[in-house]
């Protein structure tokens, strides 16, 4: 069953076109892998469907219900949270105070909010940095509490915008372990990532995109076998 | 200790005009207060959610103004102002809110600021229904003495003090301050960043019109240039709660002793005296650079100076 559906979605930006009739859907449970070289429009998608650009054509469906056109706040009370790629901690707020804001959205007062935030911060291994203003934090725990922070929400569907870039192999480790427990939870997710073995590895389906335009939709080991697919990334490396 | 200090403080100021001070002295003590009102209301929108506003003499001005004009125009006392200058003032920042919320950061400063330099020369402009530059007088004082005037005033205090600290503690809160780090991440919370931008800028609004209805009772006259003054009332908001410290509780409160003694104290130099602007200006500078988070915000670092220099002596 699909929980969220992309119907020939395209978003103009002047005359260049970012996402260019992209359609495909994401089944309710699995891990879906948006991978693509730079610039092929993948975190502009993710803007569309989360809220923050209306499509220029199509529309998105999530749940059944079509969703384009509302803002991010409505998107997020129906159940679908996301990550920022540059990630946006609330920057003079306690890592503690970060979730606690988020999981005010389903909480009915402070105190079912502060068990929240302090359950979710448990699963994501930040519950020993609470109290850390999260300016202070590094690189690795902040792509976390970003994931931690969506996950008060208590989201049907998760987008994560590139979790995994800058991480280090022990962070990197930790991070994956986590996505596979949330999968577990029954939570969906949605991942643009660049780090190809991570992506073929916890990826049940995976989506390519190149300069806006879908390349290719399928396994992992399909994907991998997809002569467009290495040829796109291939002209790539060729032409770094 | 933290916790209980706001009632001692509010214990003294209850019994300070039992101690038979001068009218004079009883007139800072009303200013000061009047001024922790302002600052605490703007350091809700500004401190906490992060909008931060060159205009709040806009609602100043028009809390003071429905004050004035139920008086002027139908004749009843000023003091319905207060209970009025609600309605008039939510309605006022509604449409206000409307129109600059949707602007962010300096767009949004630039819009108060311009609203505010509006609401005087409408004023001004409006004879018929102001009174225009000659103000308005209320003929009738209601009392002679200060101290009536003293614990209305500390009562809007009081009454703001708590109210603020109830609401930075609860849900709203922590979404002004969400909006405040970071706009886009507080709507992809689920956070109608509208909605309660707007309901910041409304309380705010509200709390400054109600020290704008007080002070037309109090001062008995009031006109555009005084109530609607750009350095006189906005800048010095602003003063008020970045000397004090900005989203902090007793930051307005500090502030606001600050600038009202400091401006009396300048103002009776001889020479100097007149050059009061200047000087604010100079502090808010050597605030910005030292102390940007004010005297409360930054406490530790003014103990840690102190401290060193008592050692080396």
């Amino acid at each position: 069953m699909s929980l969220l559906e992309v119907r020939k979605v395209s978003r103009f930006f002047g005359g260049l076109a970012a996402v260019k009739d992209v359609s495909f859907e994401v089944r309710k449970g699995e891990i879906l892998g948006l991978i693509g070289p730079n610039g092929a429009g993948k975190t502009t998608l993710f803007n569309v469907v989360n809220g923050f650009y209306p499509p220029s054509r199509g529309e998105v469906l999530f749940r059944g219900e079509r969703i384009s056109g509302l803002k991010p706040h409505q998107i997020c009370q129906r159940g679908m949270a996301r990550t920022f790629q540059v990630v946006k901690p609330l920057q003079r707020m306690s890592v503690m105070d970060n979730v606690v804001a988020s999981a005010f959205l389903r909480a009915k007062d402070r105190s079912e909010a502060d068990a929240v935030a302090a359950e979710t911060l448990a699963f994501a291994g930040l519950y020993n940095d609470r109290d850390v203003i999260s300016k202070g934090l590094p690189l690795g725990k902040r792509k976390r509490l970003e994931i931690a922070r969506a996950l008060a929400t208590q989201p049907e569907l998760l987008l994560l915008d590139e979790s995994f870039a800058g991480l280090n192999p022990s962070e990197l480790d930790e991070s994956i372990g986590i996505i596979r427990k949330i999968k577990d939870r029954g939570i969906t997710i949605m991942i643009i990532e660049h780090h190809m073995k991570v992506i073929m590895s916890i990826s049940d389906r995976i989506v390519v995109l190149s300069y806006g335009e879908k390349l290719a939709e399928g396994t992992p080991q399909e994907i991998g076998r997809n002569p467009l697919v290495i040829e796109a990334y291939l002209g790539e490396a060729q032409s770094a | 200790m933290k916790n209980t200090l706001p009632y001692i403080v509010l214990a003294a100021l209850i019994l300070l005009p039992l101690f038979g001070f001068s009218s004079y002295v009883m007139h800072i003590a009303i200013l000061v207060i009047m001024w922790c009102v302002i600052g605490m209301a703007w350091n809700l929108l500004g401190g906490y959610c992060g909008q931060v506003s060159f205009g709040h003499a806009a609602f100043f001005g028009v809390g003071a103004y429905t004050a004035g004009m139920l008086y002027s125009k139908l004749g009843v006392s000023g003091w319905w102002g207060i209970p009025a200058s609600v309605v008039v003032v939510t309605l006022f920042a509604l449409l206000l809110g409307y129109i600059c919320l949707r602007l962010r950061g300096p767009y949004f400063a630039l819009a108060t600021l311009a609203i505010g330099v509006i609401m005087r020369i409408v004023t001004e402009n409006l004879v018929k229904l102001t009174g225009g530059d000659l103000g308005i007088m209320i003929r009738e004082r209601t009392w002679i003495e200060k101290t009536w005037f003293y614990y209305i005033i500390l009562l809007i205090a009081a009454a703001t003090f708590i109210a603020v600290r109830q609401i930075i503690r609860s849900r709203l809160g922590y979404y002004f301050v969400a909006i405040r780090e970071d706009q886009d991440a507080a709507e992809s919370l689920g956070i109608n960043t509208t909605l309660y931008k707007t309901i910041a800028l409304c309380v705010s609004a509200v709390i400054t019109g109600l020290a704008g209805a007080f002070y037309t009772n109090y001062m008995g006259y009031i006109d555009p240039k005084v109530v609607f003054a750009l350095h006189d009332i906005s800048i010095i908001t602003i003063m008020v709660v970045m000397v004090g410290g900005a989203a902090t509780f007793a930051g307005p409160v500090v502030g606001a002793v600050i600038m009202v003694l400091l401006a009396e104290v300048i103002r009776s130099i001889p020479k100097l005296g007149t050059a009061h602007h200047t000087l604010f200006g100079i502090l808010l500078i050597v605030i910005i650079i030292y102390l940007p988070n004010g005297i409360v915000g930054d406490f530790a670092k003014i103990r840690k100076l102190f401290g060193r220099r008592g050692a080396r002596v």
